[in-house]
């Protein structure tokens, strides 16, 4: 069982590499670029899944894999 | 009067805190490594400066799970000193003793900088010398320094006088060009509620000693000591006095 994680940085955090990379981007003929958010994707592997290492998970997820306060996750499983 | 310095794997201020505040007089500093499970004996924490578990994943984001960092939650809950610098700063964010967050600098650079620091509040249990409009120099080291909170969480540190200090200009006004890394408002550093937990990106640990360029920072250091002499800071079961005016950087303190 697999599970992949993608932290993002929220709308109102700066994202100061994501305005640079979306600046090369343009700078190498991509005018169509709008806007680059830059986060974290995580892949888990696990022994095992059911509800309670799925809750265990989520909490991890809040409590160490993205902070809160700048950051959102989204938790998917294969 | 005994300082704990934390060491995580990865510190690399905790040599500069150590030495900081061993030089001063009746300050005395001892290293606690991040496993161990006790903090008997201390009077105040220190957070050091450094790269904590390679600042993995965030800054501070591992380091606020080692051992160590139940008892330091538990001191500071107690009214304990507890001070972070840097990278300490940012592990007192990622344990939730201190609000906000400290994200990448704008301008995506790592600073390495000396800089000017606006005293924000007319008292605190770290600023006791420093009346509010003191300026202060510090160096900045940090890659990690741009602090971040939502407009809620603004309003509360400054509606509460949490806002300790700010980055300004050589005059003391708060500019833009004066922010070396886009911190919202200017803000270097804040403190918990109750006053007794202080976070800020400045090193005061290397600037305390004129030969270094400034003694600043250890005016921090003994008003620390200052407050738990004056039983300001609960939780801490020393008894000392405070003798003449001392060592050209601050106060003299003897342990009785």
């Amino acid at each position: 069982m697999k599970a992949k994680v993608v932290v993002m940085p929220k709308a109102a955090v700066l994202d100061p590499q994501g305005a640079a990379v979306r600046e090369a981007m343009q700078h190498l003929g991509m005018r169509e670029v709008k806007n680059v958010r830059i986060g974290k994707y995580l892949e888990i592997d696990l022994e095992r899944d059911d509800a309670d290492v799925e809750a265990r998970l989520h909490k991890l997820c809040r409590d160490l894999l993205s902070n809160p306060v700048i950051e959102d996750y989204q938790l998917v499983k294969e | 009067m005994k300082f704990a310095v934390i060491q995580f794997p990865g510190s690399n201020c905790d040599q500069d805190c150590l030495r900081a505040i061993n030089g001063l007089d009746g300050l005395r500093a001892e290293y606690v490594w991040h496993k161990e499970t006790s903090l008997a004996g201390f009077d105040a924490v220190v957070l050091p400066g450094g790269f904590a578990y390679g600042d993995y994943l965030r800054c501070g984001a591992i380091a606020r799970f080692s051992p160590i960092m139940n008892e330091v939650v538990r001191a500071a809950k107690e009214g304990q000193l507890v001070l972070g610098t840097c990278n300490g700063f940012q592990v007192l964010c990622e344990a939730g003793l201190l609000p906000g967050a400290l994200v990448r600098n704008r301008g995506l650079r790592f600073v390495c900088d000396m800089v000017s620091l606006r005293i924000e509040v007319p008292d605190s249990a770290f600023t006791q010398d420093c009346p509010q409009g003191t300026l202060l120099r510090m160096p900045i080291a940090h890659g990690e320094g741009c602090y971040f909170a939502d407009p809620e969480t603004l309003r509360e540190l400054n509606g509460n006088g949490q806002v300790m200090m700010r980055y300004c200009d050589a005059t003391g006004a708060i500019t833009p060009e004066s922010n070396p890394n886009g911190s919202i408002e200017n803000i270097a550093g804040i403190c918990n509620r109750e006053g007794n937990i202080f976070g800020l990106m400045p090193h005061p640990d290397r600037a305390s000693d004129v030969r270094l360029g400034s003694a600043d920072g250890a005016k921090i250091f003994l008003s620390m000591a200052e407050t738990i002499l004056a039983g300001r800071a609960p939780g801490c079961g020393v008894s000392l006095f405070l003798t003449g005016t001392g060592t050209g950087v601050g106060k003299t303190f003897v342990a009785i």
